[in-house]
């Protein structure tokens, strides 16, 4: 699994974006290899859910363009995205509460046998099989999300989108609600994606978390791309003053 | 791939399934023990009446047949976090426009038209409901009303007699080796609902759009498509529950259906599904609806006058609904 490691899974290329004479995202430009965890950190309303929503399809970028390992592609909708390989694990984590895990794990994509039923044995294994692989501390692939915590509900989204993404996953705040516990767990369960091949973009305010998960830190300001830094070669007060632009 | 040794387990999760006593869920059986309480009740008070006979319990069964059809429908609708109040303003309107249908055409055309007009009356409900996001409960509200007024237009209140023989057999006194046709129209639509509803996508689908419906769509799960079909579903299936009553009583008229939307709500609530969407049970909404046919049954032969009857029968389905979804919100 060690090939390909240079080329990048997405390239993000003079991304633009405007909502009529308001520019949200203006010449933004970043590229996430596989295995690598980059971190999108800015204040509120410096368009990190705009560049989320591009990146996850839901808005189209007024220009520039979006490649996914070496194919340039026009995502109108989440599903293409999806077709891609690309995963959204979004802050209210859209899991449906009353059905069980392995329900979730597969909802709209659910396996069926050759009568048209739903095949059951395969989405519980696979669900069981994903959920130990991950270290998601559920009490069973059959139990309901509403009788799991935080933690585990966090746990499964992520499981979920391991599942299917094959290229990407995008992490919209994954600790934002959580405990000191479970939000290192959660960590840990970030950290441990990236043995599997799949670049992550994770949006956080916690620079602590942002420091410890990731490869490399990317800063929005209104919009603007402020810059790109290696992880282990910048601090948080470099961070800070690129966040907030004072020095 | 993953570098996690394949020995060194016991400190993950276990991933067997929790004890039997956890995983069975009171709630689930509320109206299996309701049923039976029910029944051993009526069993002792009224064993000299006739409630226990054959000719009596079989009669309950047949009596409920079109509103168990109907609570099938409103199984899926109020799965996808929806509701239909018109169901029993189609059951007439398809009724009449099979009957008037029948008598000039024939019992194919009748069959397609009163099950057409249902479809069509889902159609509109669903299409306001799912397109132009207007709540169900006043799309369903208002169509109720209207098609009620069109069911008492489209005769003139008059009363439309069912002749052929074919068509009445077929949907109402018939039988096939012995088992009354009303029986299988039930056993067969409750067996395919059920099977529609936990086993295939579809059901899975409707159930994500009345859990979460934000999820069920950033999940590819076309929600107004779902939304749409619940409600032609219902719609079809009252229609269906119209031929039956038209095949059973021989005749069609405005009136028919007019007191079922009490009792098939009720049905289906203390049959285990919720009423804001999410979850859900065919057969527990067969046994709802039996139910209610028992305590229809028996409080007659127990020699209520009427009024005292849906006095007697509110409370009781008030209770039963307040059990059920007392036990839900543990």
């Amino acid at each position: 699994m060690q090939t390909s490691s240079s080329e990048p899974v997405l390239v993000l290329k003079d991304i633009r974006k405007s909502f009529g004479a308001v520019t949200a995202i203006e010449n933004f430009s970043l590229d996430i290899r596989p295995g690598e965890i980059v971190a999108l950190v800015g204040d509120n309303g410096a368009g990190k859910s705009t560049l989320i929503k591009i990146i996850s399809g839901v808005h189209a970028p007024t220009s520039g363009s979006i490649t996914i390992e070496g194919e340039t592609v026009s995502m109108a909708s989440a599903s293409m995205a999806r077709a891609h390989g690309i995963e959204v694990v979004y802050q209210d984590l859209a899991l449906a509460d009353q059905q069980t895990v392995y329900m979730n794990m597969f909802l709209g994509r659910e396996p069926v046998n050759r009568f048209g039923l739903l095949d059951r044995r395969t989405m519980i294994s696979e669900t069981e099989k994903l959920v130990k692989e991950l270290d998601v501390r559920i009490p069973s692939a059959h139990a309901t999300i509403r009788d799991l915590s935080g933690g585990q509900r966090q746990g499964v989204a992520i499981a979920r989108a391991t599942r299917w993404a094959s290229k990407l996953i995008l992490l919209d705040e994954p600790t934002a609600a959580l405990g000191v516990a479970e939000t290192a767990k959660v960590e840990a369960i970030v950290q441990s994606l990236k043995s599997r091949n799949i670049g992550v973009l994770i949006i956080s305010h916690s620079l602590d978390q942002v420091f410890k998960l990731s490869d490399r830190i990317c800063v929005l300001r209104r919009g603007k791309q402020i810059g790109i830094r290696n992880t282990a070669e910048t601090n948080k007060n470099e961070i800070v003053s690129m966040i907030t632009g004072l020095n | 791939m993953s570098q996690q040794k394949q020995t060194a387990t016991p400190l993950s999760a276990p991933m067997e399934r929790p004890p039997l006593l956890k995983r069975i869920n009171l709630q689930q059986y509320v109206v299996y023990l309701g049923f039976l309480a029910i029944f051993l009740f009526f069993a002792i008070v009224l064993r000299d009446s006739g409630f226990l006979t054959v000719r009596n319990l079989s009669n309950i069964v047949l009596q409920t047949a079109p509103a168990t059809i109907m609570a099938i429908g409103l199984v899926f609708v109020l799965s996808a976090g929806e509701i239909d109040l018109s169901i029993g303003s189609i059951v007439a309107v398809s009724a009449l426009a099979a009957a008037v249908t029948i008598n000039a055409y024939g019992m194919l055309a009748g069959i397609a038209v009163g099950l057409g007009a249902g479809l069509a009356i889902g159609l509109v409900n669903g299409v306001l409901v799912a397109y132009v996001r207007l709540p169900s409960f006043l799309v369903t509200l208002a169509t109720m009303g209207l098609f009620a007024g069109v069911a008492r237009s489209l005769t003139d209140l008059r009363s439309i007699p069912v002749t052929d023989s074919a068509f009445t057999g077929f949907f109402g006194s018939g039988a096939l080796l012995g088992i009354p046709s009303l029986v299988w129209w039930t056993v067969i639509a409750i067996l395919i609902g059920h099977i529609v509803y936990r086993e295939t996508r579809f059901g899975a689908h409707v159930l994500a759009t009345g859990d979460n419906n934000r999820a069920a769509s950033v999940s590819g799960i076309s929600v107004p498509r779902i939304r749409l079909a619940v409600m032609m579903l219902s719609g079809g299936l009252a229609a269906l529950a119209g031929l039956l009553y038209a095949g059973r009583l021989q005749a069609a008229k405005y009136t028919l259906g007019e007191t079922d939307l009490m009792t098939v709500i009720a049905a289906v609530i203390v049959g285990g599904t919720l009423l804001n969407g999410g979850k859900g049970s065919v057969v527990g909404a067969l046994v709802g609806s039996l139910m209610m046919g028992m305590l229809n049954n028996g409080l007659i032969l127990m020699g209520l006058s009427v009024s005292d009857q849906m006095i007697v029968r509110g409370l009781i389905i008030l209770a039963a609904v307040a059990v059920s979804l007392r036990e839900k919100a543990r």
